[in-house]
């Protein structure tokens, strides 16, 4: 239904929307430094993941027993590990795989917490109180020993990661959706909307939802965060990915039994790509919400 | 005696030559720094106050006239900074002064009353605790005293049980009275100005009245000067000495009260004055003085005698009584041998609305008459009771089914707020196009076409209609959510409160607007109001409602001229009369 072209001149109005929100960008960046340099760091993370495998100097996964345990140098640039592979090759081979895992568990949890909460906010009643109560079920128990539950009991696979990691991020979703489409329930723009022949599925998608992604994709920034975390904590601990597949979890891991005998270089390099991953994305969320939010766009 | 050591500002205030105005503003400049540059709110204005003196400041939003206040109080916020001239109270330069003296002076020598009392006080604190704070504050009196003089200042504001009122919360009072409460903590200190911001906005006629009344006596009692900062003409006349007007920042007119409903001398004023709703006046008179001449005179849709088209008889809606010991009752206690008590909003009303007809619901808040248009729009179902429209019993339909009927389309409705009731999210274009998309049929191609007519229809530049909500102004917005209500050209539409939102000059053209249209679409209106000069102007037929009840209806001529209720002459003399 939204196919329906409502403006005449279409490739010039997109040009113009695409050039105002162009220039938004560039007022949101210069009012706040930082988000400016979060962008840029996620630019960069983003472009490890997607060329990352090609153009980096080893293979992830090839040992040389002639240089295991080489501390930083010009060779190899954060040293090599135990079995000589080169650590930065792996750190960066890494983001690949640590973000397709927070980014699928992210989505599943924005497809199924924000719909959830959207629909509990909205129609209230008992819609509200299982959802309700599905997500306190959830936050009763540790997250993290809940996500070491579920992968522990359905299997050690990347998929599982992902699904745990979702569900550990439900109830976060189901809150804030449900408060903000609870405060807009009532909100003249709805009741417009039923006067215009709308149902209220179609209300709740094409009315609410639009109105509260602002707020959610503050909320997806910081939980990719927490979710890249999840998945190197679990793997950190033995659950979920196995060695030798290049991963940050599993590098700090490995690299941590070597720091006491001054092998600092193989759980540090990897430890401050997870950091700076989730530094960029907590920064990341305030970005986010001024360059989406219509009301601060003039 | 704990009364402090006199600080230095109080010495100079003391020492002040006594022939000085209180307050003068001379050539104020006040500069906002925003993202498209920087805005001048205020332009080079000069304002004075003699001691004793009221003075009103009158504009539409956007003139600069809060800021103003704002300016002499020295509470602009961060973007804000007075760039030129001076501000003197009583000899002192206000601007020069540092923010620990200045904040020594608010409230001890100058206060404000700000728009919105609920606001303005501290919902988790007790009233009297608040006006404590304040005297506190400024060490007005010995602490022994404090509470003593807490209850007689609520005595002052005629807070009916000041003792008790004392303990109450601010939830627990009516927004009037919030607003003498808030009132109690500005005079607390014994000011020698008072700033009072759109006192009086959001409150019903009859508590408005006896909201400026008390204000104005009070500051007379005391010899106190008073600025009240409002968007009405006819409250700022009658209530004040002098009247000061502002446009765009700049002061275009200064006159006795008198005077300048006599002999406005500023095009400006001329024009407020004309857009003001009043009593022996048409419409078209609102308009300024070259359009009203070009409008259509107003046309007289004949009425059939036929069957009318809306007719509700003893119209119930009960709201159940949540208080906790309404639920304590239900979970723990024995089942109580009658029904608990409901609320009932709306309490057993008959009325009908014919072709072509637009009736007018008037009441105070609380009376029932949005309640009662939510029922007749089918957005809440009723509790007892018939809406039979165009012979069919809509009022049997459940509301969540009315949505997607083919008779959604012939009842529309216009909101009170035209920022809330457009989604942020769609275009105007959008926003008029979501009624054709879902219930027009076969238009669904000529979309565009559609909305750009409609734009021309309510007299909305075409070139618009790609923007987003607040990238129009109130009355634009206020157009496209007529242009909505009239894209499936309904039968009857439901005006609720649709000017309250916006300036008097926008209100004038909205109601010609509104009028144009019904004569050309012939629809039928079922116009909900708090305000009487509106209804005046636009319904044939009143309305008068209070606590869920209908109290008197008939012709707007007779019910408005030679009223039968109590209730009517009550609603009638609380408006305010400028001395004409």
């Amino acid at each position: 239904m939204t196919d329906i072209s409502l403006s005449p001149h279409g490739a010039a109005a997109a040009k113009a929307q695409s050039n105002s929100i162009f220039r938004h960008a560039r007022y949101v960046v210069a009012e706040n430094p930082v988000t400016g340099a979060a962008f840029g760091l996620f630019i960069l993370i983003a472009l490890c993941a997607l060329i990352g495998p090609y153009v980096v100097p080893y293979d992830p996964l090839a040992s040389d027993t002639s240089a295991t345990l080489a501390s930083p140098s010009f060779k190899h640039w954060f040293g090599t590990d135990q079995l000589g592979r080169d650590i930065f090759s792996r750190v960066i081979v890494a983001t690949r795989l640590d973000f397709t895992i927070a980014i699928s568990s992210v989505m599943l949890v924005f497809a199924m917490g924000g719909f959830a909460g959207i629909a509990a906010g909205f129609f209230g009643g008992w819609t509200d109180r299982i959802v309700g109560r599905i997500s306190d079920t959830i936050m009763a128990f540790p997250l993290f020993v809940l996500a070491m539950g579920i992968v522990a009991a359905l299997g050690n696979t990347v998929t599982n990661i992902v699904l745990a990691t979702a569900i550990v991020n439900f109830p976060l979703y189901v809150r804030v959706a449900r408060a903000e489409a609870n405060v807009r329930r009532d909100a003249g723009f709805v009741q417009a909307a039923r006067l215009s022949g709308n149902g209220d599925f179609r209300i709740l998608l094409m009315h609410i939802l639009p109105n509260i992604m602002p707020i959610m994709m503050v909320q997806i920034s910081l939980t990719m965060g927490y979710a890249i975390l999840n998945a190197a904590g679990l793997s950190f601990i033995g659950l979920g990915v196995r060695p030798p597949t290049p991963e940050w979890g599993i590098m700090v891991a490995e690299g941590a039994g070597n720091i006491i005998s001054g092998e600092w270089w193989i759980a540090l390099f990897p430890g401050a790509a997870l950091m700076i991953a989730v530094f960029c994305f907590n920064l990341l969320g305030d970005g986010l919400r001024d360059l989406v939010d219509p009301q601060r766009r003039t | 005696m704990a009364k402090k050591k006199p600080t230095k500002t109080e010495e100079l205030l003391r020492n002040s030559d006594k022939s000085l105005p209180l307050l003068d503003v001379q050539d104020l400049t006040v500069e906002f720094v925003t993202r498209r540059g920087i805005v001048r709110a205020v332009q080079h204005i000069n304002i004075s106050v003699a001691k004793g003196e009221s003075l009103a400041i009158v504009g539409e939003s956007g003139s600069g006239k809060s800021v103003t206040s704002y300016a002499v109080m020295r509470i602009l916020d961060r973007a804000g900074r007075i760039t030129d001239g001076t501000v003197m109270f009583s000899g002192i330069d206000l601007r020069a002064m540092p923010e620990n003296e200045i904040r020594d002076l608010r409230g001890r020598e100058m206060s404000m009353i700000f728009q919105s009392p609920r606001l303005a006080l501290n919902p988790i604190r007790k009233i009297g605790r608040q006006i404590e704070d304040v005297l506190h504050q400024h060490a007005q009196v010995d602490s022994g005293l404090v509470s003593e003089k807490a209850i007689e200042m609520l005595e002052h504001v005629r807070i009916a049980r000041p003792r008790e009122r004392y303990h109450a919360y601010p939830f627990e009072l009516s927004g009037g009275m919030c607003q003498r409460v808030v009132i109690a903590l500005a005079l607390a200190c014994k000011p020698q100005l008072l700033i009072a911001d759109e006192p009086t906005t959001g409150l019903d006629v009859t508590t408005q009245k006896a909201v400026m009344d008390l204000t104005v006596d009070l500051t007379r009692e005391r010899g106190m000067s008073m600025i009240l900062i409002t968007h009405d003409l006819g409250l700022a006349a009658a209530y004040c000495d002098r009247i000061v007007v502002m446009e765009k920042g700049h002061v275009v007119e200064t006159a006795q009260a008198e005077r300048i409903f006599k002999a406005p001398s500023h095009r400006y004023t001329r024009k407020l004055m004309r857009a003001t709703p009043r009593p022996g006046v048409t419409l078209r008179d609102l308009l300024p003085e070259e359009e009203a001449k070009s409008a259509r005179p107003i046309g007289h849709t004949d009425r059939h005698a036929a069957k009318p088209l809306l007719v509700v008889e003893k119209l119930v809606k009960e709201y159940p009584r949540n208080d906790a010991r309404g639920t304590l009752t239900k979970l723990f206690g024995p089942r109580p041998a009658v029904e608990p008590e409901n609320f009932r909003a709306v309490d057993g009303i008959s009325f009908t609305v014919d072709r072509g007809e637009s009736v007018g619901l008037v009441g105070e808040s609380g009376c029932g008459k949005s309640t009662t248009s939510m029922m007749v729009m089918r957005l809440i179902d009723k509790t007892a009771g018939t809406i039979m429209f165009d012979g069919e019993d809509i009022g049997e339909i459940p509301a969540r089914k009315f949505a997607t009927l083919p008779l959604r389309k012939r009842i529309q409705m216009v909101f009170q707020d035209p920022t809330d009731s457009l989604n942020p999210r769609f275009t105007a274009a959008r926003a008029i196009a979501d009624p054709i998309l879902r219930l027009g049929n076969g238009e669904r191609a000529f979309v565009r076409e559609r909305c750009e007519e409609l734009a021309r229809q309510v007299g909305l530049p075409v070139e618009l209609l790609d923007r987003f909500p607040h990238q129009l102004s109130g009355g634009q917005k206020a157009r496209v959510g007529i242009a909505r209500a009239i894209a499936l050209k309904p039968d009857l539409i439901v005006l609720d409160e649709p000017t309250a939102a916006l300036d008097v000059s926008v209100q004038a053209v909205v109601l010609n607007l509104l009028q144009d249209l019904k004569d050309s679409l012939g629809m039928s209106y079922l116009f909900v109001s708090h305000d009487l000069n509106v209804v005046r102007l636009l319904c044939d037929r009143v309305i008068v409602m209070q606590t869920g009840q209908i109290v008197e209806q008939g012709p707007t001529d007779q019910v408005l001229v030679a009223p039968q209720a109590a209730y009517t002459r009550d609603l009638l003399t609380a408006i305010p009369h400028p001395p004409l």
